[in-house]
């Protein structure tokens, strides 16, 4: 086979892979996606109640304000558009240092522990969960700061509660933007 | 941690069962009997014959086959360099992502063509939907599928078949029918999972305190199915799989996990039809995942100890949460870091910057061995030059020329296996003497300061040289020295061997059978798995003994003074 046969061959090879794969595959899934399901294909997009999209569903945002649920620490501070965890090895004074200043802001104490995912930053700076124990221990607060009793939030916690792989025992978890939406619908 | 011991063990069984009948397909679609073809199957093929034109009648022999191998990875690496050299004037940027640094180019054009994808740039805030998609998706699917052709040749030469060798033909076939199928079931799985799927650029809404969110997006689920079933790794946006619109939950987080390794396992199989020594193809699978097992342990351990930091303030006991994402579930971190490490994946599930030390040792240690499974075909190729140097070594032991699938191991054979071998600890290592000399190339760029600092470059070449492409992430990678460093040693590190290799087999080949004799070495013995574990073990680890102590072995003997 000569050089030309050889390069044609090649490039015959590629385009036909260009066409398939870039183009066809892609089209096909796409339009799989928008027909079967248009709301998480286009980034689960959440509405209040008054019809204004307020978040994605899989991103978290940040909450400063006592009458919300917080989110977990973000080495991306929330930019969902430049997500990135915090890439501190365990052994750092760093993560030693924003736990400290958390535990501060939350008042944990040796009879009230802060669960650990209320400390580390996660992987992409935008888990959009907690963990169920770390919605539990900021109830009193987003109780006393919307004037409801701890038992009734305790009901819409559970509402919200989610168990990944079901079987596997994982750590509950809840869904923090959508409990506060649900927050937001009782009030 | 029983219950991630569980999830490994489920997820583990699960692929292989998978990797059984995709195996048989593999060897069905590469190696079509023209006997046994279907009318569907026929016409498919004279398709290909039809598109590649004259070049798909050669019957290529492996110096030939390395040069169109050859030819086409360049013309991969042309076409992909013009797409991100010229990204802002060309369509499907909602998101008006400008140009692309130069030595950055370089380094990304390099990673994907050698099936890496090492990422020194973050998706969402650099590349276009055209970049991504006829850029980096494109090349996901050909690089694999180059893999996926150079073992189909490796076999036919190593199992004496007469079959017509062509590259273009087993590259379509590699393309075509079987990883794009694959891919295509896997993308409607994942868009059922609730990744996105959509050209329109990142979304801004109003949070509910009312700060403005911009929530990038786009054609996710196509590129990240082929980035796992490639052993590509690249991912759409910076975090990789850690990224909730990239790893939406649990159920998408068992998919991509399961799609790291049917492959490669794949690839074995495929091995043992083509060669017709199907039990031989099971000792070296048992091998594989006998390493795979005792990595997954050894992980799964480590990584359920708290983090060092957070000792003696009041947090609540728990597994190592910096760098991970609750939704993934506990056991399913350190599964992944084993998995994408196993393969030559480098996609990630956390960062593994944040792993606890012993626990970052473990993707080392499968980068180093880079053959327990390995990469698309040249995993399976990298542990065939393990096999070579293990049957040469067991020959001189017994005294008789050392023998593998009835051909003599000579002289010829071990030259160039040296090489194939050997160039991987010499990138590696070489590469961090550099490094290490130069403080404003390597110590200047690290982000946490001491013996993690040093894992941190440690894991950059070494994931290089690997074509694996995860990273500890803290490193400041993105440098002209990095990105030209890091893209010089992935292609070495890719198409050395595979051109050795090839070497390999086409010499063998080309020799006479000796009949087998009660001297000869049994290929499918238990015996014969020992030595292969033996040698990988020993020539893939001792290597590295001394840079596994300064770095992550140094590290977690410091957080014992505690």
């Amino acid at each position: 086979m000569n050089m030309t046969t050889n390069i044609s061959g090649a490039i015959r090879t590629a385009v036909l892979s260009i066409l398939l794969c870039c183009v066809v595959y892609t089209l096909v899934i796409w339009a799989i996606a928008q027909l079967f399901v248009p709301n998480t294909a286009n980034g689960s997009l959440v509405k209040n109640e008054a019809g204004e999209y307020v978040g994605s569903r899989q991103v978290a945002q940040e909450f400063t304000q006592d009458k919300y649920f917080h989110s977990r620490p973000s080495a991306a501070d929330y930019n969902g558009a430049g997500a990135v965890g915090s890439n501190l090895t365990p052994t750092s004074p760093k993560i030693t240092e924003r736990a400290r200043e958390i535990i501060k802001k939350y008042g944990a104490t040796a009879g009230n522990l802060i669960p650990a995912d209320m400390v580390t930053a996660s992987g992409s700076g935008l888990d959009p969960h907690i963990t169920l124990a770390a919605a539990k221990f900021q109830a009193p607060r987003v109780a006393k700061a919307r004037g409801i009793s701890e038992a009734e939030l305790e009901k819409i916690i559970a509402s919200q509660v989610e168990y990944p792989g079901g079987v596997m025992r994982n750590e509950p978890i809840v869904n923090v933007l959508m409990l506060n939406l649900a927050l937001d619908r009782k009030r | 941690m029983i219950y991630s011991f569980l999830l490994a063990i489920a997820v583990l069984g699960l692929s292989i069962l998978i990797s059984l009948p995709l195996g048989k397909w593999m060897f069905k679609m590469m190696c079509p009997a023209p006997d046994l073809m279907g009318p569907a199957h026929r016409k498919v093929e004279g398709f290909f014959h039809k598109v590649i034109g004259r070049a798909a009648e050669a019957d290529q022999n492996w110096k030939q086959y390395t040069v169109s191998l050859l030819i086409f990875n360049t013309i991969m690496f042309v076409v992909v360099t013009g797409v991100l050299a010229f990204q802002q004037f060309l369509p499907l940027n909602p998101d008006g992502q400008k140009a692309i640094e130069g030595s950055l180019i370089f380094n990304t054009v390099t990673s994907f063509v050698t099936n890496t994808n090492l990422q020194h740039y973050s998706g969402e805030s650099t590349l276009s939907y055209f970049s991504q998609l006829f850029g980096i998706m494109w090349l996901q699917f050909v690089s694999a599928a180059t893999g996926l052709a150079a073992v189909t040749a490796a076999s036919r030469w190593l199992g004496g078949s007469r079959e017509r060798n062509n590259f273009y033909l087993d590259m379509c076939r590699a393309t075509f029918l079987v990883i794009l199928p694959v891919a295509a079931i896997g993308a409607t799985l994942l868009v059922l999972c609730g990744l996105p799927m959509t050209f329109d650029g990142a979304a801004v809404v109003h949070t509910l305190e009312g700060a403005v969110q911009t929530i990038a997006r786009g054609p996710v689920a196509v590129e990240v199915i082929i980035k796992q079933l490639g052993t590509n790794g690249g991912g759409f946006f910076g975090p990789n799989s850690t990224h909730p619109l990239e790893n939406v939950g649990f159920y998408s987080n068992i998919i991509e996990c399961i799609s790291l390794v049917i492959i490669p396992i794949g690839c074995v199989w495929m091995f043992g039809m083509i060669t017709k020594h199907r039990k031989h193809a099971l000792v070296i699978f048992a091998v594989m995942t006998v390493l795979c097992l005792v990595k997954l342990g050894c992980a799964i351990t480590f990584e359920s100890e708290p983090a060092v930091a957070l000792h003696d303030l009041p947090v609540a006991e728990a597994s190592n949460l910096e760098g991970k994402e609750l939704r993934l579930g506990a056991g399913a971190s350190p599964l992944w870091a084993v998995f994408t490490t196993c393969t030559s994946n480098g996609s990630v599930n956390s960062m593994h910057c944040s792993l606890n030390p012993l626990t970052g040792l473990i993707p080392l240690v499968g980068m180093w061995f880079n053959i327990t499974f390995g990469g698309i075909g040249v995993g399976f190729l990298g542990l065939f030059t393990y096999i070579i140097v293990g049957v040469f070594i067991c020959g001189m032991m017994v005294g008789r020329t050392p023998e593998y699938l009835g051909k003599k191991v000579e002289t010829r054979e071990m030259k160039y296996a040296l090489p194939a071998l050997l160039m991987h600890p010499l990138c590696i290592l070489g590469g961090m003497a550099i490094f290490c000399l130069i403080p404003a190339w390597g110590r200047d760029t690290v982000l946490n300061p001491g013996f993690h600092g040093f894992t941190e470059m440690l894991y950059e070449f070494t994931s290089s040289s690997a074509n694996n492409g995860s990273g500890f992430e803290g490193l400041g990678d993105n440098t002209v020295p990095w990105n030209i460093a890091c893209g010089l040693v992935m292609l070495i590190g890719r198409f050395i061997p595979i051109i050795f290799q090839l070497a390999i087999c086409g010499s063998l080949f080309a020799k006479k059978e000796v009949p087998e004799t009660v001297g000869t070495l049994k290929t499918d013995t238990a015996l014969f798995g020992v030595v292969i574990g033996g040698t990988v073990v020993f020539i893939g680890a001792l290597l590295f003994l001394p840079v596994a102590v300064l770095g992550p072995i140094a590290e977690y003997l410091t957080t014992l003074v505690h």
